[in-house]
Formats: C-alpha cells, sequence, structure tokens
C-alpha cells in the first residue's frame, strides 16, 4: 500500500496551503481542522483556514529564507502526521427549502442532467444531515459535505450574474447556501431563508465547521 | 466633515484591510494602493491602520464643511482646490467651504496610475468592523455604510481642525521603485501549486508574453488578455483558501488576478501569485494598459518586502523632519 504524501504550495509571501492526500472525506477534514486548530497558536501564522480537505496558513511573518521555510513545512508535516480527528459536536441546524419554481430556476437543468424526477431530486438532497467543512466565498458561506452523488450536477458554464441570498444549490459534487446575494456558477434548486452572518455577532457566522444541516421541504414548485 | 459632491460610483472608504476573518468566509478588501494609503498616512502623522477614501472613477468632488488636512497620493489626477492647482503626494490644507476636485490622471505611460487616495488627518471616522474600516462589498459592512460612496453623503476625518503641518510631500514609489520588463510596466510572481501542470510552452508564453487588463477588471479581479495558457490534462480542485495575487485560470485559459476584493476561497487551477510588494502596482495599473510578468524566488520576494517597508521608512523620517519633531536615536549601550 503506498500512502500518498500530503503537498505544500505557497500563494505568494501572503500564505501557503496544505493539501491532504486521498479521498476527500469527513475523517480526514477532522484531522484538517485538529491540525487548524494546532497552526493557528504558532507565532509566525496570522490565521489558518480550512478549506475542503486543506488549510491555507496566512503569514504574520513569512518565515526568513529558503531554509526557514522548509523548517516551517516540515513542523506542518510533523503536526498532520500527529493530528487526530477530532468530531465535533456540532448544532443541527434544518432550514426549510421551497424547491422548483422562482426560487429554484435551474431544477430543470437538474433534472436534465440527472435525468431524475424533482421529486426523487428533493428526496435524495433532502435525506441527508449535510455537515458543514468549512466556511469561505462569501462571509458565512458554508461549504458542506455529503451531497449524494446521483444528483452531482456540473457548474454551469455561464455563471449566473446574481442569485439571492438563501439560495440552495448544486456545483458538481457540492451543494451549499448562498449567505448574501452575488454571482454563481451553481445550479439554484430551492430557497430559504436564514440569516448566516451578522458583523455584530461574535463569532459573525452563524455555523461553524462541525455543525449540521438538515433540508426539511417546505414545499416543491414544479 | 467633508460632503461627497460626485455620483461617481465605486469611490469606497478603505484602510489596510480585515485581517483575521477569513474562516468567516470574509475577504481582506482593503486599498488597492496600499502603499500610497501607507505613505498618505504618514505624511498626516495618522496611524497607518487609519482609513481613507479610495477614487478609481473621475471627476471626483468634496466640499470640506470644516477646515481639514488632507493628503493626496496615488494617481496624481490634477486636483484642484476651488482653483488651485495641488501638487500629488503632498500634504494640503483646506479651509471650511472650499472644494476638492480630483481629474483623469495623469503622466507618462508608466507613472499613470489609475486610482488616487484621499487621506484625511486623523483618517475617515467609521465604525470599525471586524477589526477593519475597509467596506466589505459582498457582505455589505464596514466602510460607509458597507457600499460605495454616493453623491450626498456625508464623512467626518477624525482629526478635522487639528494644527496638521501641511505643504510637504514626496517622490511617489512609481518613481523611487520602478520595475518594468522590456520597457512594460511589470510584477514579480512566484509560482503556484498548479504551476507544473500547464504546458511548457504555456508557462513560457507567461513570461515573455505582454498581459492586457481588460475592462472586465476591478477591485475583485483583473482579467487578463493574452496567449491562452493551457493545462496539460483538465483539473478539478477541492475548494480551498486564496488571496489577493493569487492568479487563477480558468477553462477559457485567460487568466484572472486575485485583487483586494477576492473572495477568500476559489476552486480554479493557480498559475502563480503577484507577491505582495508589488500588489500596489498592480492597484494602479489603468485598465487597458499591458503588464508583464518576472519569475521570482521566496527570498527575492521577501527582500522585495523588505525594499518596501525600507521605502516607508525613509517616507517616515522625511516626514518626522518636516513636522518639526525631534529625530530619536536609539542607542545601543557600550
Amino acid at each position: 500500500m503506498t500512502v500518498q504524501r500530503p503537498s505544500i504550495s505557497l500563494l505568494g509571501t501572503t500564505a501557503l496551503i496544505f493539501e491532504a492526500p486521498g479521498e476527500m472525506n469527513l475523517d480526514s477534514q477532522q484531522r484538517i481542522w485538529a491540525l487548524a486548530h494546532e497552526t493557528q497558536a504558532w507565532p509566525e501564522i496570522r490565521e489558518a483556514v480550512p478549506g475542503m480537505n486543506n488549510l491555507m496558513l496566512t503569514f504574520l511573518h513569512p518565515p526568513r529564507g529558503a531554509g526557514a521555510l522548509q523548517a516551517l513545512e516540515a513542523r506542518l508535516h510533523d503536526a498532520w502526521d500527529a493530528a487526530v480527528a477530532r468530531p465535533r459536536e456540532g448544532r443541527v441546524v434544518e432550514l426549510p427549502v421551497v424547491y422548483g419554481g422562482a426560487g429554484g430556476p435551474h431544477m430543470a437543468d437538474v433534472v436534465a442532467h440527472t435525468g431524475l424526477s424533482i421529486e426523487r431530486i428533493v428526496e435524495l438532497h433532502s435525506a441527508p444531515l449535510y455537515p458543514v467543512y468549512a466556511l469561505g466565498s462569501h462571509p458565512g458561506y458554508c461549504y458542506l459535505g455529503g451531497m449524494d452523488a446521483r444528483i452531482a450536477t456540473p457548474r454551469r458554464k455561464v455563471p449566473v450574474l446574481s442569485i439571492p441570498g438563501g439560495a440552495v444549490s448544486i456545483g458538481g459534487a457540492q451543494t451549499g447556501v448562498s449567505a448574501s446575494a452575488g454571482p454563481s456558477g451553481w445550479n439554484t434548486i430551492g430557497s430559504t431563508s436564514m440569516c448566516f452572518f451578522d458583523p455584530a455577532q461574535d463569532p459573525p457566522a452563524a455555523l461553524q465547521p462541525g455543525d449540521m444541516i438538515r433540508f426539511r421541504v417546505e414545499g416543491i414548485v414544479r | 466633515m467633508i460632503e461627497v459632491l460626485s455620483s461617481a460610483a465605486l469611490a469606497t472608504v478603505q484602510d489596510q484591510g480585515r485581517t483575521g476573518s477569513l474562516r468567516w468566509g470574509v475577504g481582506t478588501s482593503g486599498a488597492m494602493d496600499n502603499l500610497a494609503l501607507a505613505a498618505g498616512n504618514l505624511l498626516l502623522g495618522n496611524a497607518l491602520d487609519a482609513a481613507a477614501i479610495e477614487v478609481p472613477v473621475f471627476p471626483f468632488k468634496v466640499r470640506f464643511g470644516e477646515d481639514c488636512a488632507f493628503a493626496l497620493t496615488g494617481a496624481d489626477c490634477a486636483a484642484r482646490l476651488d482653483e488651485q492647482p495641488l501638487l500629488p503626494w503632498w500634504v494640503h490644507q483646506a479651509r471650511a467651504g472650499q472644494v476638492l476636485a480630483l481629474g483623469l490622471p495623469q503622466g507618462g505611460a508608466h507613472q499613470r496610475g489609475s486610482r488616487a487616495m484621499l487621506c484625511l488627518a486623523g483618517g475617515v471616522e467609521v465604525p470599525e468592523v471586524l477589526g477593519s474600516r475597509s467596506t466589505q462589498l459582498r457582505g455589505a459592512f464596514g466602510g460607509h455604510e458597507g457600499r460605495a460612496l454616493r453623491r450626498g453623503d456625508v464623512l467626518r476625518a477624525a482629526a478635522a481642525g487639528a494644527a496638521c503641518k501641511t505643504g510637504f510631500g514626496l517622490v511617489p514609489p512609481a518613481l523611487a521603485l520602478p520595475l518594468q520588463q522590456g520597457g512594460v510596466a511589470a510584477v514579480r510572481v512566484l509560482p503556484a501549486a498548479e504551476y507544473m501542470a500547464f504546458e511548457p510552452a504555456s508557462r513560457d508564453a507567461f513570461w515573455a508574453g505582454e498581459w492586457k487588463i481588460t475592462a472586465q477588471s476591478d477591485r475583485y479581479g483583473y482579467r487578463l488578455e493574452g496567449e491562452a495558457l493551457r493545462p496539460i490534462a483538465p483539473m478539478e480542485l477541492r475548494s480551498h483558501g486564496i488571496v489577493p495575487g493569487v492568479i487563477q485560470v480558468p477553462h477559457s485559459g485567460q487568466p484572472i488576478i486575485q485583487m483586494r476584493d477576492a473572495q477568500p476561497s476559489g476552486g480554479y487551477p493557480k498559475f502563480g501569485t503577484v507577491i505582495e510588494a508589488d500588489m500596489w502596482r498592480l492597484g494602479q495599473a489603468p485598465i487597458g494598459s499591458r503588464v508583464r510578468f518576472i519569475e521570482t524566488t521566496w527570498d527575492e520576494a521577501l527582500a522585495a518586502l523588505d525594499e518596501v517597508r525600507a521605502w516607508l521608512d525613509k517616507v517616515a523620517r522625511m516626514v518626522e523632519l518636516h513636522r518639526g519633531a525631534p529625530v530619536s536615536v536609539a542607542r545601543q549601550p557600550g
């Protein structure tokens, strides 16, 4: 059995990216959270930012010289090897969703791509308890794991200029909910109303990695 | 207080950016020309994290409602205070009722910028949100009401009316720290994760070519036009953190440089990253102009950051002399 090594790459002098090896799954993501927790305390790191089975570290003080950079990378590999997947007992948040209709303008594209009926798509989409893997894209936006591969639908060839906040969408093998209006290349299949972000709150984002989302079928518009 | 008289859109309140909230999905924002902002704050004796008004569209006019010192840095915009022409990169004194007008950016091909920074005594007084006064357009918070400025908006300068030494300035960094390649404005790039996954001919073309900054360029990103960059095989990446300066290559092969309003995560292949020390150059590059890329190394990129810091230190010493403060010399014992 060969163990694929994680990879580390640079984003200029601003940050580096650590990418976990192997398949994307929750166990690996829980190790990413553990690695983020540890590296956040390192003196040269400004912020540890989990992605999807990867971690970005922004520098408070970029290591001086190529040697110091290599030493930091070696420390990161060691920390990953020692990182233990720590499940988080997150909250379960239920979001009522109206699927299809005006709030889900691309449902027809998902039907066309998957060959499934709208009822079946809704059934498959609302069945899982989706863990929040990471936040990114825009304030309060959650990257979710666990979507049923049968409803995976490629990103749109031409991005939509603006989809509203609360848009429930599918992009490739992922699903998510927009936290505010903005451009998107994903297929919007429904809508919900939830305030995901309030800069006056601490923390400002309503959901954290480890929390879970369940989509409850509020209605289906054909 | 100052009142915005122009309907010119896209002027925003910016400081050095919002760090520490990437994990909530909040990008950094901040001044496109961070060096112009830092120098403007130094000229006024402001804190380095004070906020200013970034002006990318001209003409732009404001009326001072009270006496206020201000500094103009960034693009030279043939500014006038009432009828009096003003020097760029200079500290001026406005009197209550005077109107400041910024016109189109001036200068030769290599000195003409695209964004002026209007820095006010004490900085623009808006509430700090998540540790910064920069406008977060997507999240609609920070800056002035979380949006671009409009005609009729009224802003306050934190130290308006306070005595401030005026009537001096400095040589702009475009002259003090020039960088060109083959007679074209250039920035240095550190190759990123997917660099080697592009065709060798595309890698060569990237460094050899001139890249046009297209009209579809703004604070979020610069879309470039040049020879299409071809991956050896199509790539599907997992969403990951990105920062301003990252050069992404979508399926079209035409690269996009993430700028200050970039979202904090992405999934397109990353060809390279414009180093932080050169982001101010890009922030001043006008739409329609051409830029070239110079391959750099980690150590050279750090040396470039040191060079920027050394220039700011020099500015700080010069300002200290002009402001009449005693120059303190640290003495080592022994």
